[in-house]
């Protein structure tokens, strides 16, 4: 058995694994977060609070109606899409002429409802939610063991991620969207509904979110907890990629999910703050963040 | 970003500022009176934690309101304080009063290091930049190994201030209480109606004018950064001392957002508001703790109230409709 830097391979790159699983839950909801940021300029505290009503949508789903992981991957997006078109629809876009700080208030306040409300129905202990029959068992890389599952969470979320990216940046959709974001005004006076644009951008970017609760549910627990704290690192995330570009919201969460694996490998107490200290590093060397311009 | 946007909509805290002297001194005679009587009324205890949030919040809004900063870390610097204060008083027998001093240097040492990265960027980036350090104290607070995990320093002893009162009696350490916080509002006041005060004014309506006029506005926001952060310290530190306990609870981020709170609800930008919503949180907080309504989910919804209908907040509401002052 070889040895890599003083530690056994399993190790490596069992850690590694997780972490690119962590990146991949950083990547999609960076990326939620950037493209309603984007339209929006709303940073969307509560979008953590909505990654677990879709973990526990996808658990109501099973637990109540019998509908198995690839309805919720289906049905949990959609509900989570619709709950955030109401919430913009009726709360947030009365604040889009005021400070944007006003978004972030409306949104730490909906986080605590949400959080609090399902935390008082089903408490703090986490709902175990079980591995689809499809993706069950795992392949022997040699070098290490890949459970199917955690293979498919990455497959997966790389699909979504550079199929929204290619959504933004590469189609006729996508150009509106951009356009809107630069100047709502000159857009709408070509005729778009800039307004219905916006709440859908919230709609899809939330949907994103309960997507990657679906995803998660059966690697972490369904906690009414999973949410915030996972948010607050998503946070740090795109502060350190910057609001500036897609990819770069996935390259950064990808990386530093990556580098958090590494550093558990290392020296795990720092595995927690490790993010917040690149953060700090990134913000002293570039303010702008790694891909983000100054705005 | 900064050119167009104002927090604070149209100007009541101006208004509080510059209030009629009688008024205020008014305002401040039946504010103190009434605090000196309320330990006869109610439970001193009750009254303490009102006041150790009502400093936290006017700390807070020292940034909030009269920077137009908005820090969505502040329990980092009230927990931290906390843990200082407790583990000076409890390991290595210090009064209380060198306990508070250094709870409020370290909270000030922390607010350096939390302004020298935060304010390299502005608005929703600055909020999001201080909630994400103060979730790294939060690690910090959890795997240190002094400041004992889960289980928090417990049973401080209160100790004898200067060696002479003893702080063991509620009154005793009631009055102390009030005197922390009456010399913090005296702080915050005084900075307020400063040269500095206006400056730190001047940043929040426009920085890049503020800027041309030549003044070096990093500086500026940097220092009211340190200065709220050493308040929310000494906060922090006398509260640690009133409850005999240090937790991870006071570092968590839903703390963070309890400040937040206060301040909105009382009024961000007036002088009085903090104080008020400090009392009503807690004052709901209490109610709250015997029924079995879930705190946060009230907590999010007033949070949600105040930001879509009632932006100005208690106090600010209640200066705009006064006869004669509105614009």
């Amino acid at each position: 058995m070889f040895n890599l830097l003083g530690v056994p391979p399993q190790v490596l790159f069992g850690q590694l694994l997780l972490g690119l699983i962590n990146g991949s839950f950083y990547a999609l909801l960076s990326l939620g977060l950037a493209v309603i940021f984007g339209m929006l300029n709303v940073i969307n505290f509560a979008h953590g609070a909505l990654y677990m009503v879709g973990a526990f949508v996808a658990w109501l789903l099973l637990t109540y109606l019998g509908l198995g992981y690839w309805w919720a991957l289906l049905v949990a997006p959609t509900v989570v899409g619709l709950v955030g078109i109401a919430l913009e629809k009726t709360m947030l876009s009365r604040l889009y002429k005021l400070d944007h700080l006003y978004g972030l208030l409306l949104t730490f306040g909906l986080a605590l409802i949400f959080e609090g409300a399902f935390r008082h129905q089903y408490g703090v202990s986490g709902q175990p939610y079980p591995i689809p029959d499809a993706l069950k068992g795992g392949q022997n890389l040699g070098f290490m063991f890949l459970p199917n599952y955690r293979g498919w969470v990455v497959v997966a979320s790389l699909v979504i991620c550079f199929g929204t990216w290619f959504a933004i940046e590469r189609t006729k959709l996508g150009a509106y969207l951009r356009a809107a974001t630069e100047n709502p005004t000159l857009v709408q006076a070509f005729g778009i509904n800039v307004p219905v644009m916006v709440s859908l951008t919230y709609g899809f970017g939330v949907a994103l979110a309960g997507l990657a609760g679906v995803l998660a549910a059966p690697i972490y627990q369904v906690s009414p907890l999973m949410g915030t704290n996972l948010i607050i690192i998503v946070f740090a995330v795109v502060v350190i990629g910057g609001m500036g570009s897609i990819l770069g919201a996935i390259v950064t969460g990808l990386g530093l999910g990556m580098l958090e694996g590494l550093t558990k490998v290392f020296y795990p107490e720092a595995s927690n703050i490790v993010v917040f200290v690149v953060m700090a590093i990134v913000l002293l060397i570039k303010p702008a963040g790694l891909f983000g311009r100054e705005r | 970003m900064t050119a167009k946007t104002h927090l604070l909509g149209s100007r009541p805290a101006a208004l509080t500022v510059r209030g009629t002297a009688t008024g205020t001194a008014l305002l401040f005679g039946v504010g103190l009176a009434a605090a000196v009587a309320a330990p006869f009324l109610l439970y001193p205890v009750f009254l303490m934690k009102v006041l150790c949030f009502a400093l936290f919040a006017c700390a807070f809004n020292l940034l909030i309101g009269f920077a137009g900063l908005l820090s969505f870390g502040h329990a980092a610097f009230f927990g931290s304080a906390a843990y200082i204060a407790a583990h000076a008083v409890k390991e290595w027998g210090w009064a209380p009063e060198f306990g508070l001093l250094a709870a409020t240097g370290g909270a000030a040492l922390l607010g350096l290091v939390f302004g020298l990265v935060a304010i390299r960027r502005q608005g929703i980036y600055f909020a999001m930049i201080t909630l994400a350090l103060s979730q790294m104290v939060f690690f910090l607070a959890l795997q240190l190994p002094f400041t004992h995990g889960e289980d928090g320093i417990q049973g401080v002893p209160r100790g004898l201030l200067f060696g002479l009162f003893d702080l063991g009696q509620p009154l005793t350490m009631y009055y102390t209480v009030l005197a922390i916080f009456i010399a913090g509002f005296a702080i915050i006041w005084r900075t307020v109606h400063s040269p500095f005060g206006q400056v730190l004014k001047a940043i929040r309506e426009n920085e890049p004018r503020a800027i041309s006029l030549g003044y070096r506005t990093d500086r500026y926001k940097l220092l009211a950064f340190v200065l709220s952060a050493s308040l929310a310290g000494l906060a922090g530190g006398t509260k640690a001392l009133v409850f005999q306990l240090a937790s991870l609870t006071d570092v968590t981020w839903q703390m963070s957002g309890e400040v937040v709170l206060m301040t909105l609800l009382g009024g961000m930008g007036t002088l009085f508001g903090p104080v008020v919503g400090a009392g009503l949180v807690v004052t709901l907080e209490s109610y709250l703790a015997s029924t079995s309504l879930p705190v946060p989910v009230v907590i999010g919804f007033i949070f949600v109230v105040c930001v879509l209908l009632f932006r100005r907040g208690i106090v600010g509401e209640l200066l705009a409709r006064l006869p004669g002052r509105s614009r």
